[in-house]
């Protein structure tokens, strides 16, 4: 068993990659995230793993910053809130063009603008379509407690790595912020230059020898026909996360006659939510989507056939419930429920919602 | 015919050799117009590269403009940049990267407009990193628009009544400000028009990338530079061009040689 | 066992640091936990709430309707969060400043005078110890010992030398509980 604390979310993104051999962090203060940052200088993991902390002059630097430490090779990454990850959008479009590995973690906050400092999962289009510009994917993981903040750094670069491609954690400000028991991982080394060649050597910028040719990273190729053949090429790499990486959480679905669909923060509030309608006499189940892309719309699909009907439980306008529309494909109804603006709905009034919209009692 | 053919094989023998190709440079054709300066300044960090034995250890970071593609010519690893985000990729490489050399190869557009607050504090930072600025006072690969760089009166395809200081502001003078942060440890501005120029500016270069081994701070190299095909006149009258109208405002020669500011002289007491 | 407490007052009171106190208790003795706070601006000199699960189960919603128990150190918590005690539930507040004392007649109510026993013991910052000595004595949910393990956990090294001092408050808060009203 590995050393329990009581800790914020946000504290333990930090633990969790001075833990797992991060090599760089390069950030921006926006709350409700800034403790990453802080906890990290607190820390001062240089002294003791040699991971480097940078604070730079804007998002934009940051997640630029991590395109060229990504293009070394390292296991890197950054984290901010939703204002943020917009001004970051170029940048990760590049690092997904690029096929650069690394972790953006987005603890979010109620938009549209400036919106509020409050949890919100409105950033779900901008996160799994994509968010900046051209045909890419990030591969989106979403943690419901502050244990799995501290899972999912490991798991995100064991993936990043993978499939050459960006991870996106996307967390709210009420996971950042509340703090839960957590396990923390063991330490593993960062890897060494020549571990770093071994990994990333065929494709990775860290200084051409004389036996291959030049390393570059560029997103950039004007002819069109071969620009093509790069799109093919990134299409088929997320058909393959789709096929191998979904990741889902099913609560009490075995027996249901209803599914709630929601994810982070908002499947907290659902679990209890179930409590109280199984409490009435009402078969509800929680699937928790763990991947957002990967979807797990084989699984929906495959609970579509025998359920009553959905409820994606979401804290934004109702994003998410698009991809369970699509799952489900109009076999039984599929109802959104949600709050927005920063406010978390409670188990109570989804429970009231639920039986409203799709009980009917 | 033959007979001359014989001639020049007996003239092509290594100890009749003036002038060789940097080995640093790959045998890709470059992309730039006859007379653009891009190929020289290209060719002399290659030779620099090679003279300090480096090429290993050497990661490029290349803008967006025309020498986006400076990665098919000097035959090292490169990182290719969004626009004007060159010294913040150069940064994380050089952060993770400590005893590799990185240096930034920009234009003005992507330097001094679209870039401004990464090269400010790139070099605010002191980051050990050499960054070289191609100033030709003016968009190159879109087309000849007004660059910040532009001269006042200077026509470009957006100021085609010449830059108006009212509508456009003035050109800026980004190395001068540069020179003022105390991140910076050598700032200078060079040209490449004639043999001489070259020989300084590879002389600067050459400095630049010494002061990064010894980590004394940002080395920064600005090349006053020629755009014929954007200023729409001959390589020869650019060339006459730049020394009448860009010299005067954009002055040759070091606006600062040193090192980085002593930290320990500006921190407060507590 | 699950324990469902919000903590609510002004900020500075020690509203965050008694939940964390509670929290880092729960997990010296294997519960599992979870502490929320409201954050944000409501920080600076506004007030300031937290809430507190405790429970020997997988915690579902951190986000709750409905309390088995409130904290209350100021009037608009208590405008706020009176509604919020589960029937049969616990208030226990501190009458410093409240001008409409609680009034529910289904839940049970306590009172301690934290802010003028603080200021007895010549250490305002003793306050939310005094308080969180009073709800232990309603709900003795950790002994003592889990109570310093907690302390020592979550204050940093250096206010260690304070921890006799927070149990002696803990202490003052225990013997000097009040029954308002119970069910």
């Amino acid at each position: 068993m590995g050393e329990l604390r009581l800790m914020k979310g946000n504290e333990v993104i930090a633990e969790a990659a001075i833990r797992c051999g991060c090599d760089g962090y390069f950030g921006y203060p926006i709350t409700p995230q800034s403790e990453v940052m802080e906890t990290l200088m607190n820390r001062r993991p240089w002294d003791e793993t040699g991971m480097v902390v940078l604070q730079a002059e804007s998002e934009v630097a940051s997640i630029n910053m991590v395109y060229g430490a990504a293009g070394a090779g390292k296991k890197v990454m950054t984290s901010s809130s939703s204002p943020g990850i917009s001004l970051m959008a170029e940048g990760i479009s590049y690092l997904a063009g690029a096929e650069l590995p690394c972790l953006i973690v987005n603890v979010q906050r109620g938009g549209p603008g400036l919106g509020t400092i409050q949890p919100s999962q409105a950033d779900y289009f901008q996160a799994t379509k994509g968010g900046g510009h051209g045909d890419y994917r990030l591969i989106v993981l979403a943690p419901a407690s502050v244990q799995e903040m501290n899972d999912f750094v490991d798991l995100s670069f064991e993936l990043a790595f993978k499939y050459r491609n960006p991870v996106m954690i996307l967390s709210d400000g009420a996971i950042g912020q509340m703090m839960e028991k957590v396990e923390l991982a063991d330490y593993k080394p960062r890897w060494t230059d020549e571990e770093v060649k071994e990994v990333s050597g065929s494709w990775a910028a860290i200084g051409k020898s004389p036996d291959r040719e030049q390393n570059i990273i560029t997103s950039l190729e004007l002819a069109s026909d071969k620009m093509e053949q790069n799109n093919i090429r990134f299409q088929a790499k997320y058909q393959k996360i789709q096929e191998n990486e979904v990741r889902f959480e099913a609560i009490d679905c075995d027996d249901a006659d209803y599914i709630l669909v929601a994810f982070g923060s908002s499947a907290r509030v659902c679990q209890k939510t179930i409590q109280l309608a199984r409490a009435k006499g009402h078969k509800v189940g929680l699937l928790r989507p763990i991947t957002l892309f990967p979807f797990p719309t084989e699984e929906i699909k495959r609970l579509a056939g025998r359920v009553k009907g959905f409820l994606s439980v979401e804290m934004n306008a109702g994003q998410m419930v698009e991809d369970v529309r699509l799952a489900v494909n109009g076999k039984v109804p599929v109802e959104y429920y949600g709050r927005m603006g920063g406010i978390i709905p409670s188990p109570d009034e989804v429970e009231k919602a639920l039986e409203q919209k799709l009980i009917g009692e | 015919m033959a007979e001359v053919a014989e001639n020049i094989q007996n003239i092509i023998k290594p100890e009749n050799l003036v002038y060789q190709k940097s080995p640093v440079l790959t045998d890709k054709v470059m992309h730039y117009c006859p007379g653009c300066s891009h190929g020289v300044v290209h060719k002399i960090i290659a030779e620099v590269i090679d003279e300090m034995g480096i090429q290993e250890d050497t990661i490029g970071v290349s803008p967006v403009g025309c020498s986006v593609f400076a990665y098919n010519y000097i035959d090292i690893d490169w990182h290719e940049a969004a626009h004007g985000r060159a010294p913040a990729v150069a940064t994380g490489v050089k952060r993770v990267f400590p005893n590799k050399f990185v240096f930034s190869y920009q234009g003005d557009g992507d330097l001094a407009a679209i870039g401004t607050a990464e090269t400010m504090h790139a070099v605010n930072r002191g980051e050990n990193i050499v960054m070289v600025f191609i100033n030709n006072a003016i968009y190159g690969m879109t087309g000849g628009q007004m660059a910040p760089t532009t001269m006042v009166g200077q026509v470009t395809a957006t100021t085609p009544y010449g830059r108006d200081v009212d509508l456009n502001g003035y050109p800026l003078k980004i190395t001068e400000l540069i020179a003022q942060l105390p991140g910076a440890a050598y700032v200078t501005r060079q040209s490449v028009q004639t043999a001489a120029a070259v020989k300084k500016t590879k002389k600067a270069i050459r400095k630049a990338f010494e002061i990064q081994a010894n980590k004394k701070g940002t080395a920064f190299v600005e090349v006053v530079a020629t755009c014929n095909s954007g200023w729409k006149i001959s390589p020869v009258d650019s060339n006459e061009w730049m020394e009448e109208h860009m010299f005067p405002f954009y002055p040759l020669g070091d606006l600062k040689d040193g090192e980085k500011e002593d930290p320990e002289a500006l921190k407060m007491n507590v | 066992m699950t324990e469902e407490i919000i903590i609510a007052g002004f900020g500075g009171q020690g509203v965050l640091s008694m939940g964390k106190i509670l929290a880092y208790s729960g997990v010296m003795q294997d519960q599992e936990v979870t502490w929320f706070p409201s954050y944000g601006p409501e920080m600076r000199g506004g007030t300031a709430n937290v809430s507190v699960i405790i429970s020997d189960e997988r915690i579902s919603s951190p986000i709750l309707h409905e309390f088995d128990t409130a904290i209350i150190l100021n009037q608009q918590s208590l405008d706020k969060f009176e509604e919020q005690v589960k029937p049969g539930g616990v208030l226990l507040y501190d009458p410093n400043g409240i001008v409409h004392p609680p009034t529910r007649k289904d839940i049970n109510i306590y009172k301690v005078e934290g802010a003028r026993l603080a200021a007895e013991m010549g250490n305002p910052k003793t306050f939310n110890m005094i308080v969180m000595g009073a709800y232990l004595k309603v709900k003795p949910i950790f002994g003592m010992e889990k109570v310093k393990k907690g302390l020592e956990k979550s204050l940093p090294e250096r206010h260690h030398k304070l921890i006799p001092l927070n149990l002696e408050a803990i202490e003052v808060g225990q013997k000097n509980m009040e029954t308002v009203h119970t069910v």
